[in-house]
């Protein structure tokens, strides 16, 4: 057992915390509430090597393992989660699946581009009728002689706009339900793809949503990623690790509420005593401060279990659960703890706050995590 | 044209200083290392002045005087940028032997510009800079707050009393730098926190030289003490606390 970081893993931490503390703080409130996309952010996060930070050299990444990953997730997402999610869905949910599981070919052309951040993806698999269940797959990919041909509407999509590929999960084979679906290579600007207008969310407003709609649009074949059929295992694997970069977000998110609630409630007084001297308030901390600990410790685990290429999936979804709930728990309390100051954007945790509620729902609910963790326990 | 850039590990900035050994000793336990903020600075600008050089600039050195535990520090400065770095193996006493040190191994193979912080964010001793050039018997400019390189000439200026001063030098020289001299310390990249193991650490062997420091006592500035908030309408209890409190009246 060794809880020690390595000198990488700490130099990565506190690039992450310095970028987050000097650069995104300084107009996180305002992008909020313009949900105006961080494009500038992302131009410089992309040149110190986020965007693909956890792809290998080879493929022009950062070459950085899991746990620097969760590190930086930590980071930056005490401060701004839209960015957090950015990095995420390229590093996790696109390179990973490309790096993974694509031909050296595909490597070549959709990988290098988006883990050296030239590029970004985006990740497309929720549908307006097909979001926990996503096995009712309602787009199509019909195989024609050297293409599929696709049809059919993506929601609630990251990254829609700003990405240049996208990875798509499709149904080919309706007959073979899950077994017939696909994923495949996309580039944005091919012909036949329409978006939806930007989602007016409640928060990580300054990430991009979108809807996507397929109208007729031409895939080569060799864009497939695996075999035929191959692509709802894709996606669910894809997703295990995801929600390792979830989990790490959900954790910054409290985490940064967390050193915030401290803070205020050292200066702030009532009653002729600093509100930390109310054992009141200071057990909100100290049970804060338990739950943000047992959430970084399920992220680490569950990035230790991937780097150290051992079966991961349940634990990532116990991180993912767990640190969203906390940080749905923690995010509200600090809110309590600033009084009427924490329901003001000035102060940052009633957007931590916002921002913790999509940690639950999206890459997966935890509902839907309580359901991988439960099958898990009762498999003979 | 070379660059060396002096780099001091200093304890972060926000560390809590405790003492030991009845107060002659500074409590290391626990401590966060970091480069000493103006040498960041400083290495923040070489690194600048060497991508704006169009190759005239080969090449940027850091040195360290200091045991094996200043690695990271130095491997840090690598990740930012520095190309390669030098560590002399000795326990920097104090300002006239790390000075000493230093110049023995630069003697032997010379920098075009040295670049050294105002002083260090712990000691604030403000000392070695000036040291160690006339060790080495070159020019320093102090406070310096802007370096630019054009051509041969060099420009700098200072931070003066009621405005600034515009010099011109030319190599070698030795620049004792200050707030100003870059906005904010470069944060490493991905790639450049890789590629720091793979620069080279010259690690070379310390003279003997002697301290000429010895550290009798350290002290702590007394904690603040509370203050007392007085109603602008209560004169009284005002000169009352004055008066008896305070006692200044
Ligand atoms: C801002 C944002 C960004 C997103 N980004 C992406 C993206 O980039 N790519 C992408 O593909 N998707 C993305 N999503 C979609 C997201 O993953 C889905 O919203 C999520 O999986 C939930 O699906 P749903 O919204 O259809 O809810 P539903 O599946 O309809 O769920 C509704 C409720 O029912 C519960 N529920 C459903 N089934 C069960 C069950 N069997 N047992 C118990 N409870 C159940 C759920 O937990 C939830 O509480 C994003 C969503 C949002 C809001």
């Amino acid at each position: 057992m060794n809880f020690e970081f390595s000198e990488e893993q700490l130099m990565i931490q506190q690039a992450a915390r310095d970028y987050a503390q000097r650069e995104l703080i300084k107009d996180v409130i305002e992008r909020d509430a313009k949900a105006e996309f961080p494009t500038e952010h992302v131009k410089n996060l992309t040149e110190l090597g986020f965007m693909g930070m956890v792809v290998d050299t080879k493929y022009d990444g950062g070459g950085m393992d899991t746990v620097s990953y969760v590190l930086a997730m930590e980071e930056i997402c005490k401060v701004d989660s839209s960015l957090g999610v950015i990095i995420s869905v390229n590093n996790s949910l696109v390179c990973y699946g490309i790096e993974e599981f694509g031909t050296e070919e595909q490597k070549e052309k959709y990988l290098k581009p988006l883990a050296s951040g030239e590029k970004l993806g985006a990740f497309l698999l929720s549908e307006p009728e097909a979001g926990s269940d996503a096995t009712h797959q309602r787009t199509t990919a019909e195989e024609k002689d050297d293409h599929y041909l696709l049809n059919g509407t993506k929601n609630w999509i990251t990254n829609a706009n700003c990405a240049s590929t996208y990875v798509v999960i499709a149904q080919t084979h309706p007959e073979k339900r899950h077994k017939g679906i696909n994923a495949f290579l996309v580039d944005k600007d091919s012909p036949g793809i329409s978006l939806g207008p930007h989602e007016d969310k409640m928060g990580m407003r300054s990430s991009d949503t979108h809807s996507v709609m397929f109208t007729d649009v031409k895939v080569p074949k060799e864009n497939r990623i695996g075999e035929d059929g191959f692509g709802f295992k894709f996606a669910m694997k894809t997703l295990d690790g995801g929600r390792i970069g979830i989990a790490a977000q959900a954790l910054g998110i409290a985490s940064g509420a967390m050193e915030r609630a401290i803070q205020y409630s050292k200066e702030r007084k009532a009653f002729g005593t600093e509100i930390a001297n109310h054992q009141a308030i200071a057990f909100k901390l100290s049970d804060m401060a338990v739950k943000i600990e047992n959430a970084r410790n399920l992220c680490l685990k569950s990035a230790w279990l991937k780097d150290n290429k051992k079966p991961y999936g349940l634990m990532s979804a116990m991180a993912k659960q767990y640190a969203a709930d906390i940080a749905m728990e923690v995010t509200t309390e600090a809110v309590q703890i600033f009084g009427g100051y924490g329901y003001v954007k000035e102060y940052h945790v009633e957007r931590l706050m916002r921002e913790a509620k999509l940690t639950q729902i999206y890459e997966g609910t935890s509902e839907v995590q309580k359901i991988v963790i439960s099958r898990a326990l009762l498999r003979d | 044209m070379k660059i060396l850039v002096c780099i001091s590990n200093v304890p972060d900035t926000t560390t809590k200083i405790k003492f030991v050994d009845n107060n002659t000793k500074f409590d290391t336990n626990g401590i966060q290392w970091i480069i000493n903020p103006w040498d960041e600075l400083a290495l923040t600008r070489a690194l600048q002045l060497k991508e704006e050089s169009n190759g005239a600039i080969e090449k940027i050195t850091v040195i360290n005087v200091g045991l094996i535990d200043s690695e990271p520090t130095i491997r840090k400065a690598l990740a930012i940028g520095a190309d390669d770095a030098i560590r002399i193996n000795a326990e920097p006493l104090d300002a006239y032997s790390v000075a000493a040190q230093m110049a023995e191994v630069i003697k032997k193979d010379p920098y075009d510009i040295i670049m050294a912080g105002i002083e260090s964010s712990d000691y604030n001793g403000s000392l070695v800079g000036g040291m160690l050039a006339e060790f080495l018997d070159i020019p320093s400019v102090s406070s310096v707050s802007s370096l630019n390189i054009d051509g041969g000439n060099v420009e700098l200026s200072r931070e003066i009393s009621g405005g600034k001063e515009i010099l011109e030098t030319k190599v070698p020289f030795l620049a004792i730098v200050q707030k100003g001299i870059a906005i904010d310390p470069r944060i490493p990249s991905m790639r450049g926190i890789m590629m720091a193991r793979k620069k080279p650490l010259n690690v070379s062997e310390p003279i003997e030289v002697d301290s000429l420091t010895e550290y009798s006592v350290y002290e702590l500035p007394k904690p603040k003490s509370k203050c007392k908030m007085v109603d602008p309408e209560n004169v009284k209890e005002l000169i009352d606390l004055l008066h008896n409190e305070a006692k200044i009246i």
